[in-house]
């Protein structure tokens, strides 16, 4: 069992982390501060979920969100995917092991993986809708995002969905209010196998060594660790009993990467796209230094009364 | 069991009808046939009889493997009967089904067990018609998955290894599902894996509290404690208790219900108080007593005769949870009053109402007056729950009840009160019982959950003193051991084995020391575990006959030379040496456990395949007594079992893990995770069927029909029964039409009216039904 973090105090506590741990912030340049602080990781076992879906009762009553009364649709899945109201969902996966023939029920926790690269904030236009912590957290800031859906494009993991209702972005923050007073999120704390461990990211990778030797005893030759690289590694990691395929579990991307176009945006064009808009501007300052301001002449005016039918 | 697999790289295996969400995690899966389980295990057996995979030592001195079978016991492989059958009767003469007793009144003994009626070799007989051929043919098991499980199993035969078998209630709801359980303890017996460290027969209860209930005497034929509910022949107290003292059959054994005299007296002095005594036979008489059986059954069966008008219903959905809804509707509208009493407005509280198809109602032609009294959920009282590991753990409310609502005690104490005075002022036909009830809780009308506990516990009501006559527990004070009970009431105690769980020092169940001394997963200050806080249940099993641990590894309570020690209680004479020969299952007049269980199953010594009294398939071991011979039916619901023709599907129904029992429907998150009732086939029923997952289906039995989503899933496969291919339709149960998930049916309109022979459990887990693709229901 990894060690479970102590019951917080009752007492007011101080949050650990804010505005000044920023590493990144949406359509901003920060300074980021001196010293990040530790980078946590969450890491969802596969091998020991069993589909409760205790992490998503959780995570609705810590985030305070009420998921509607769906339907069924065949499967075990619900939500039928993620919502504004749940932020992370089982995805249940019947697939049969050619190797073995024995059928295998594949069950991901599916929900932000917490890039250390996030697509979402680099495609995001609002300044501050999207920042970085320190320690690896990515997090919306509801009251910055404009609703544009930029985000939804940019993240390689098809996660953020826009809300109907106040039309801004929402994705889980890795409890990042319980994490700043020192708490793990909500979802691992419901947990009832520890199919999530959450802490250090260093430590969240050890632990992966051990249940991935445990896995390999079992016959799972291709167990492993996805922290996948395309995106600078993550901060929400998954042991897998196939890691070589990461696809068969509901289609986690077997090679992650921010999309070509928001790398272009955030690259090369946002710079030469500046760069021709600052030519413009500068072109237009001299034009006006050169030639003056635009004058109406009485020809204009009389052009005008004209298409507004002889009224004026 | 996850923590099992990750740190002591236990091995999964599961057995079951559906690959459910613990084969996910499983290292093996085999799939049965449901109602087949006796079959599956009685071929374990065979596996380890026959291939030697026996914990030799084990088996023969602490099982009665070497107890010699009375001449007048047979059973009977062409008819699949066993002697003393009366086929009008439905039932048995079991008196044949015992021991050879010698004239010392000790049983006869052959220690080699090779002699031909010893148990070893009765079982050996019994069991070796349950070849890996049949077994695989009549539970659709495949051979070499059935074969691979025995391996599994047999692992655990040398000491060093220890299985545990885990089930619920895909085990006891059958017609033969005490014998389900029975025989996996017959395995594990022979693995020598009971009363050892990760061993045992693990019931996973469908209630944080059905441990609890069941001590406290909840089942109609109990009173607290496991004593005997008392019968219309027990004429007086001197009658039930000379029935239920049973003298030992091994010389020097413990039999420790030697002592019920002392355990049924205190009990009495709770019941009825200064009013209790020698002369009157410790109100005896005022006691009820039971003619047969009141099983909730019965109790249905009666309301549907009309012979009950009243019914009270606390915490209990029965509409819902009873078989064969109809039946159970019908019942209910012959009432002349109902009184629920629970925290949520259950189904059967609302009988009355009509819900278009999801329940058929004329509440114009319903007399029944219904009375709903609210009351809080555990969360909102201070009390105590039991789990199955019998660690019984206090907890104070977390938040006030809602509104009206009163704790479910208060309820109870307000009626009694108010039932006392009425008979108080206008007397009755028998005022007696109710008026020397004892009473005196601080408040009448409310007592508190400690004062319960304390009751329970019990106390001493004048000074007990030792041989000396010094007193060693002064008039008045809270006992700490049932050893200090007393026959003579000079002690009370409501449920003796909780004696310890409130002493003189507080409330013991209250405690959360969660340390581990030993290091083996023993916490000994945590909460209290009946009895005397033994944490594993004959635990002198762990050491050898000469008190060494079979194993160094799994070293638990063992012989230093002038006592046991270890990491638990023993269960056992603290300072009988071991060359006094004490078996180590002290609660048996034998000292050994059971292989052969004597007269006390309603079926049989040994288990025996029968099959669910729907079944698709004739009985493969005795065509002439397909299914339990022993089994209580009524006449209406004879006529109520429907054919393989019609009705050519097993349905099964079971609970998911997003949802408890009828009361997460009424949650919006719960409702949220699993919205929609569904019923679940493999993808060849469904081709077969034209059904499309997602899509609409009714399934019906020839008691009633319901509708549901399917869930066309890989996870359930036909069954290969020799050559009959067998679907199973899995059913699962949470939907109602209460609450604020989408509407559902009731499961139980489908299933049978019947239940297992000796516990009355309802065969809820295999039966007949029919299936085709349907549009969705008009509410």
């Amino acid at each position: 069992m990894y060690p479970p973090l102590p019951n917080p105090g009752t007492g007011p506590s101080a949050p650990k982390f804010g505005e000044k741990d920023l590493v990144r912030r949406s359509a901003s340049t920060v300074t980021p501060p001196a010293q990040r602080q530790t980078q946590v990781a969450k890491l969802i076992d596969v091998s020991k979920c069993i589909g409760c879906k205790a992490c998503q009762s959780a995570c609705q009553e810590w985030n305070d969100l009420r998921e509607e009364v769906g339907t069924n649709d065949g499967t075990y899945n619900n939500a039928h995917d993620l919502t504004p109201a749940s932020l992370t969902v089982m995805r249940f996966t019947e697939w049969d092991n050619p190797e073995t023939g024995n059928l295998e029920w594949l069950i991901r926790k599916d929900g932000c993986m917490h890039c250390e690269d996030p697509g979402c904030l680099k495609s995001c236009p609002a300044p501050g809708a999207i920042v970085q912590y320190s320690n690896g957290i990515v997090d919306f800031d509801h009251t910055k995002c404009i609703g544009c859906g930029y985000c939804v494009k940019g993240c390689p993991f098809n996660i953020p969905r826009i809300s109907k209702v106040d039309n801004k972005a929402y994705k889980c923050t890795l409890c990042s209010d319980r994490v700043a007073v020192g708490q793990g999120p909500a979802c691992q704390k419901a947990c009832p196998t520890q199919a999530i461990v959450f802490g250090p990211k260093d430590d969240m990778k050890k632990w992966a060594d051990g249940r991935i030797a445990d896995l390999k005893s079992r016959g799972y030759k291709t167990a492993g660790l996805y922290d996948p690289q395309g995106v600078g590694g993550t901060h929400v990691m998954y042991v897998l009993q196939h890691a070589d395929k990461p696809e068969i579990y509901a289609g986690l991307p077997n090679n992650p990467r921010i999309s070509p176009v928001v790398e272009l945006w955030k690259g090369l064009t946002k710079y030469t796209g500046l760069a021709v808009m600052g030519a413009v501007a500068a072109f237009g300052f001299v034009h006006h230094m050169i030639a003056g301001p635009n004058k109406v002449s009485a020809e204009d005016e009389a052009n005008a009364s004209k298409l507004a039918g002889g009224k004026s | 069991m996850t923590e099992a697999k990750a740190n002591h790289g236990a091995k999964l295996v599961v057995v079951d009808p559906r690959f459910t969400r613990s084969a996910a995690l499983a290292d093996y899966y085999c799939p049965i046939r449901p109602g087949t389980d006796i079959a599956f295990l009685g071929g374990v057996i065979n596996y380890l009889l026959s291939n030697n995979k026996i914990h030799k030592d084990y088996v023969a001195n602490y099982t009665n493997a070497a107890f010699i079978v009375r001449e007048g016991f047979k059973f009977d492989p062409e008819s699949g009967l066993f002697s003393g059958y009366n086929a009008d009767k439905h039932s048995y003469d079991r008196s044949e089904w015992e021991y050879e007793i010698g004239p010392d009144g000790i049983a006869v003994l052959d220690r080699e067990m090779t002699n031909p009626r010893s148990v070893m070799q009765l079982l050996k007989q019994h069991y070796s018609r349950y070849t890996p051929d049949l077994v695989s043919s009549v539970t659709g098991s495949p051979k070499d998955k059935f074969l691979k499980v025995c391996e599994y199993i047999a692992s655990t035969a040398n000491g060093e290894r220890t299985a545990t078998f885990m089930y619920a209630l895909g085990w006891t709801q059958h017609t033969h599902g005490s014998q389900n359980i029975r025989t996996a303890a017959m395995i594990q017996l022979l693995l020598g894996n009971i009363g050892v460290p990760g061993g045992g027969i693990n019931a996973l209860r469908g209630h944080s509290n059905v441990q609890g209930y069941t001590d406290i005497g909840v089942m109609t034929h109990l009173i607290p404690g496991y004593l005997g509910m008392p019968n219309d022949k027990e004429v007086d107290f001197k009658t039930y208790l000379g029935n239920r003292n049973f003298k030992p059959l091994q010389p020097g054994q413990t039999s420790y219900w030697q002592n019920y005299n002392k355990f049924a007296v205190s009990f009495f002095k709770a019941m009825y108080g200064d009013k209790a005594t020698p002369e009157n036979g410790f109100g005896y008489d005022w006691f009820p007593k039971t003619e047969r059986s009141y099983d909730h059954l019965a109790q249905f069966e009666d309301m549907h005769q009309g012979r009950i008008n009243g019914y009270i219903c606390q915490g209990y959905n029965p509409l819902w949870s009873t078989p064969n809804k109809n039946k159970v509707a019908e019942g209910l509208a012959k009432l002349k009053w109902l009184v629920s009493i629970d925290p949520l407005e259950t189904e059967t509280a609302k009988f009355w109402e009509n819900h278009g198809e999801f329940n058929i109602a004329e509440p114009s032609k319903i007399k029944t007056e219904v009375f709903m009294l609210p009351v809080g959920c555990f969360a909102e009282e201070d009390g105590s729950l039991t789990n199955s590991n019998r660690a019984i753990l206090w907890h104070e409310k977390g938040a006030d009840m809602p509104g009206e609502a009163k704790g479910d005690a208060q309820v109870l104490a307000e009626l009694f009160v108010r039932i006392r005075d009425l008979y108080k002022k206008d007397g009755g036909k028998a005022p007696d019982p109710i008026l020397n009830t004892d009473w005196s809780y601080h408040d009448p009308k409310n007592p508190e959950a400690v004062e319960l506990l304390k009751e329970l516990n019990g106390r001493a009501i004048s000074d007990l003193a030792d041989a000396t006559g010094k007193v060693t527990r002064p008039a008045g004070q809270q006992l700490s051991s049932f050893a200090e009970l007393r026959d003579d009431g000079s002690t009370m105690a409501a449920c003796w084995i909780y004696t310890g769980a409130y002493t003189s020092t507080g409330n013991i169940t209250a405690r959360r020391d969660n340390s581990d001394p030993s290091g083996k997963g023993v916490h000994p200050n945590w909460g209290f575990a009946w009895p005397a806080n033994r944490r594993i249940l004959y635990n002198r099993a762990s050491a050898d006959p000469q008190g060494k641990p079979w194993s160094q590894k799994k070293s638990y309570v063992y012989w230093d030379g002038a006592k046991w020690t270890g990491a638990d209680v023993p269960d056992y004479g603290p300072t009988v040496a071991p060359d006094k020969n004490v078996g180590p299952f002290i609660m048996n007049p034998e000292g050994v456990s059971r292989l052969f269980a004597r007269k006390f199953m309603a079926e049989g010594p040994f288990p025996e395949h029968y099959e669910p009294m729907e079944s698709p398939l004739d009985n493969a071991f005795h065509a002439k007594t397909k299914n339990n011979p022993a089994v209580r039916m009524y006449k209406d619901d004879v006529a109520q079992l429907g054919t393989t023709k019609e009705f050519p599907f097993v349905g099964t129904t079971y609970r998911l893990t997003e949802h408890f029992h009828f009361w997460t429907k009424n949650v919006l998150i719960n409702a949220s995770l699993q919205p929609e009732q569904f019923v679940e086939i493999s993808q060849e029923l469904a081709k077969e069927k034209g059904i499309t997952s997602g899509g609409w289906v009714r399934v019906w039995s020839k008691r009633g029909s319901i509708k549901a989503k399917a869930v066309v899933t890989k996870r359930i496969k036909p069954l290969m029964c020799g050559n009959t291919p067998v679907h199973v339709v899995g059913i699962p149960i949470h939907w109602g039409f209460v609450g604020v998930a989408r509407k559902g049916f009731a499961t139980n309109t489908l299933t049978p009216f019947v239940g297992d022979a000796n516990s009355q459990a309802p065969e809820f887990k295999a039966f007949l039904v029919n299936i085709e693709p349907a549009t969705g229901p008009v509410a």
